[in-house]
């Protein structure tokens, strides 16, 4: 019987079909999927900070109604996809505790410090532009709840991603302070952005089961491969350029090459040596202690109603 | 006492003649709490003109692992479909 559940769920997935949430699933495939799906919901939510930031202090309306919406949709990702991990049995209140525990990680990029204008603009070509790299092909994945979740947010990303570049845009046709501060910028996010897709793949752990149970649909290296190639070109259109002397066209390949992010950076800001992160945990632990008052009152008001229309 | 709010599922109608469909849940202490933060997670973008919400709890579903015995009935009804009936070709609108 068990055996018989196993192959239906491997030809499921071998033949591109979804797996729903009241199918038969392997354990690890269900972990692994919370625990993927988790940290990319953790992320929505904490990546709403570093731009938040900023909000108050938009030079515009237009700047600060766009950067309001923008926040607003990262918090709507991460409610999505915090929807998708309980179809698979997990309890939303424990993976908030969880996140704010430090027991669950997000995406390191959010570590890092927003500290001019430009970062936004940054932020919006370079980090949702990867974000879309990686995002893209898990619209794809194997899993029903996640691949849909992935939908709805992948069309989404475009707006984040085209506001950004625009903002930039505009900076560079401004003053040469203006345009130096678009520069400075790109050379502190371009690494991290790099980073964004994880160790190379011969130091990743779980791309192969990932692959096999087609949660994962490309490797680290090659979405990272596919970012780069897209990227090099509107820099040039843009009037930047990327911090790395490595970096040019390779005719045989028909690829960039470019040079390695500091893996040693890396893992030393997932361990929790980044610039931000004690302030980012200390920030959601606020927000959410701070709220714990409305969501009582709430399910409060909601038991007396109840009390009532039975009374009535 | 637990105060976590009980789970929503949620229904959008994309525009009128179309059919309210599934596009996740949230959660919310009453039901109109949940139709306001439906609005603002699952249609921010005019993505629906009506939206249903569900306590979880209050669905029943077949299983999918169950699909084959449970769905049969309509395999063998070939008549609720209209090719099965032959019209000349000469016959319009039908
Ligand atoms: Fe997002
Ligand atoms: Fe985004």
């Amino acid at each position: 019987m068990a055996d018989d559940l196993e192959l239906r769920f491997e030809r499921t997935v071998q033949s591109e079909s979804r797996i729903e949430p009241r199918d038969w699933m392997p354990d690890g495939y269900r972990k692994t999927l919370i625990r993927q799906i988790a940290q990319h919901a953790h992320s929505e939510i904490i990546g709403m900070q570093p731009e938040g930031n900023w909000i108050s202090r938009a030079p515009s309306l237009r700047r600060k109604a766009i950067l309001l919406a923008k926040v607003q949709d990262e918090a709507g990702h991460g409610l999505y996809l915090y929807s998708a991990t309980e179809t698979l049995g997990a309890d939303r209140e424990d993976l908030t505790t969880k996140l704010i525990e430090g027991r669950q990680k997000y995406s390191s990029i959010f570590n890092y410090p927003t500290l001019t204008f430009a970062d936004v603009g940054v932020i919006g070509w370079l980090v949702d532009g990867a974000a879309i790299c990686n995002q893209v092909p898990l619209c794809r994945t194997s899993y029903g709840p996640y691949a849909r979740a992935m939908i709805r947010i992948c069309k989404e990303e475009s707006f984040h991603q085209r506001q950004g570049y625009e903002l930039l845009m505009t900076m560079m046709s401004g003053t040469q302070q203006q345009r130096d501060m678009v520069q400075d910028s790109v050379n502190r996010w371009w690494w991290p952005a790099l980073m964004m897709f994880g160790p190379p793949d011969a130091e990743s752990t779980n791309t192969e089961q990932s692959m096999a149970w087609r949660i994962k649909r490309d490797t680290n290296d090659e979405l990272r491969q596919k970012f780069v190639n897209m990227s090099m070109p509107q820099a040039e259109a843009l009037g930047v350029t990327f911090p790395d002397p490595d970096i040019r066209w390779n005719s045989e390949r028909g690829q960039y090459d470019f040079g390695q992010p500091d893996w040693d950076e890396f893992w030393q800001v997932v361990k929790g040596g980044g610039v931000c992160n004690e302030q980012r945990i200390a920030h959601r632990r606020k927000a959410h202690e701070d709220g714990a008052w409305v969501r009582e009152a709430a399910a409060a008001h909601a038991a007396k109603h109840v009390r009532e229309e039975g009374a009535a | 006492m637990s105060t976590s709010w009980p789970l929503w599922e949620v229904f959008v109608r994309g525009k009128r003649g179309l059919n309210h469909v599934h596009v996740g849940s949230l959660h919310a202490p009453d039901a109109e709490m949940a139709l306001r933060n439906a609005r603002d997670v699952y249609t921010r973008r005019n993505e629906g003109v009506s939206i249903w919400v569900v306590p979880a709890t209050e669905i029943t579903a077949s299983s999918p692992d169950e699909k084959d015995p449970f769905f049969a009935p309509a395999g063998d009804k070939v008549y609720r479909h209209p090719t099965f009936y032959a019209i000349p070709e000469d016959v319009p609108h039908l």
